[in-house]
């Protein structure tokens, strides 16, 4: 336990590091997203810097899920959910009806609120996301499905049930085995909805840490309702209200000098 | 010492509790009286079924010998005889109905719970398929009378297992379609945001997290078309012998050996019919234990 908070408490410290130097792997441009008639994303201009926590913050129902759930275009699921204006993927615009989504949602993974064990082998869950791209021989998929363990912080206590249901493993072991398999896929790009929300501190922390340790690799937008933890793993944080985007700025300054008296009251705990 | 905790202490409350006794009489009566009614209908049921069991098993264990197993049924007036090429009969009948059921079923269910949901088109079929479900069985065989018997010139198997099958395909669908609504919705958004396609997301997260629903639904299906006799009694008919190779000219079945050997005036028909109707009811009942074990051992993964 003390090692959890020891890490945690160290990873403030690394979150400082915001690099605005870091090419911009996301643009986000006049960006409007209705359900239905209900126009629920008003113009988002935004850019998300590559190898860089991005936490997205703010009252319930003011459009942070909406716009993440915009990057892998997982709204078109629905089909009376629609999108207009730009995403740039590395300067591709991932609305356009050319992209194939499926090529898209491998290379943006994401992680949603409730972990999502598929109802088979913790191996297969990791094995499913990768055998839906690349036809590799048993022994090397057998190296990647401990590669992405590893990655996960997973790999020690999973490596002898590798058989055994992905459903048997506890909450937060279960989160790091939807990490582990989405990153199983090689992403550039990390999508987390409110990844610690149905978890408990222990389990939190872990993951925490896990995300501090991917953004090496990874371009991370996180969703979260928890101030403390966008300032503890982010560099980057966005304030939205009401559909629009308030602020967006390095942690640091959010967190210790906003520049809009909204994100002051919203982070101070005034309303929301 | 703080002044809330002073009040909590002190002798004198603030208000006079309620007095004692405020609940009429009346409620307790019509609590008492409502537990008792239900109770005692639940009870009425059970001791129905059980004397159903019970006669079942009293009239139709001395009707059992090795030979209701091996031999055919017997002619009128000839002494003897079993029922083997019933059991077989139905055993046929039900597996082809079932066979060809449970594709249909499962495709359609699939349809409305995966593509259809809440469209015109799913909402019109799920009527129809509801009406199916209630439809009375004889107008099935009549039905199939039409559409096979008449045009092939005779009885047949073919004809019986398409009876069943459409007896069975509306229970499937049903199941189907219910089971594959429990699998929480969050599911196929992660199977879709690792880039798999509906199609692999139904077949491989969807199927799989209701698998014990779906093949509890075709267990109970099996259950309810073993008994048939209606849509039999038009179509796969009954006879003494062994079925054609072909299915045609008839099939002898337990449904309808029992309708025909119970009204029958010989001692031996009737205590066929009797062994029979303990065969077919053991067989439901296992089928319908088995469905209920399949279920129970996957709520409690």
């Amino acid at each position: 336990m003390s090692t959890i908070a020891l890490n945690t408490s160290s990873a403030v410290g690394k979150a400082a590091a915001g690099n605005a130097e870091a090419p911009v792997r996301i643009a986000v441009r006049n960006l409007n997203f209705y359900y239905g008639d209900f126009r629920s994303l008003k113009d988002i201009n935004l850019d998300f810097y590559d190898r860089q926590v991005t936490a997205l913050i703010g009252p319930s129902g003011c459009g942070k899920s909406t716009l993440l759930r915009t990057f892998n275009r997982i709204y078109s699921l629905y089909p009376e959910q629609r999108a207009d204006g730009e995403i740039l993927l590395d300067g591709q615009n991932v609305l356009s009806p050319s992209i194939d989504v499926n090529e898209l949602r491998a290379r943006v993974g994401m992680v949603f609120q409730k972990p999502t064990p598929f109802p088979m082998s913790i191996y297969d869950n990791i094995a499913f996301g990768i055998k839906l791209y690349e036809k590799l021989p048993k022994s090397e998929l057998d190296g990647r499905v401990e590669e992405a363990l590893r990655k996960a912080a997973l790999w020690d206590e999973a490596k002898d049930k590798l058989r055994q249901s992905g459903m048997s493993l506890s909450g937060g072991q279960q989160q790091r085995l939807c990490i582990a398999r989405t990153i199983a896929q090689r992403p550039e790009v990390i999508l987390l909805d409110e990844p610690t929300s149905a978890l408990d501190p222990i389990s939190t922390g872990k993951i925490e840490e896990l995300i501090e340790q991917l953004r090496s690799e990874f371009t991370i937008v996180i969703v979260t309702h928890n101030m403390q933890q966008a300032a503890r793993i982010s560099q980057f944080t966005a304030f939205m209200y009401l559909g629009e985007l308030v602020e967006f700025g390095p942690t640091t300054k959010m967190f210790m000098n906003p520049a809009k008296k909204q994100t002051q009251d919203y982070i101070t705990g005034r309303f929301g | 010492m703080d002044t809330a905790l002073q009040h909590r202490a002190s002798p004198e409350p603030m208000t006079a509790p309620a007095p004692w006794g405020r609940v009429r009489r009346s409620r307790h009566v019509a609590d008492r009286a409502l537990k008792i009614i239900c109770t005692l209908f639940t009870v009425l049921g059970a001791f129905v079924l059980g004397w159903i069991l019970l006669m079942l098993l009293v009239e139709g264990i001395g009707g059992l010998s090795p030979a209701v197993f091996t031999e055919t049924t017997p002619g009128p007036g000839s002494q003897g005889g079993g029922i083997a090429n019933a059991i077989v009969g139905s055993l046929i009948l039900t597996v082809l109905g079932i066979v060809v059921a449970t594709p249909i079923g499962v495709l359609a269910g699939t349809y409305l719970a995966e593509y259809g949901k809440n469209s015109k088109l799913a909402e019109v079929i799920r009527f129809v398929n509801d009406i199916l479900l209630a439809a009375p069985s004889i107008l099935i065989g009549l039905f199939v009378y039409m559409l096979m018997v008449q045009p092939m010139g005779g009885y047949s198997g073919w004809a019986g297992g398409v009876a069943l099958a459409i007896i069975a395909v509306p229970v499937i669908v049903r199941t189907t379609e219910d089971m594959l609504r429990l699998v929480p919705g969050s599911l196929r958004e992660a199977g879709a945001a690792l880039g798999a396609p509906m199609s692999t997301v139904i077949i491989k997260i969807s199927w799989k997290a209701a698998r014990a629903g779906m093949v509890t639904g075709v267990l109970l299906a099996t259950a309810r078309i073993a008994g048939e006799t209606a849509p039999l009694l038009f179509t796969a008919l009954n006879n003494n012998f062994w079925f054609n190779p072909n299915l045609m000219g008839g099939v002898a079945n337990l449904p309808v050996m029992i309708y025909q050997f119970a009204l029958s005036p010989y001692e031996n028909w009737r205590e066929l019919a009797w062994a029979g109707a303990l065969i077919i009811t053991m067989s439901i009942l296992a089928l319908s234990v088995v469905a209920r074990l399949l279920l129970r051992k996957d709520k409690v993964r």
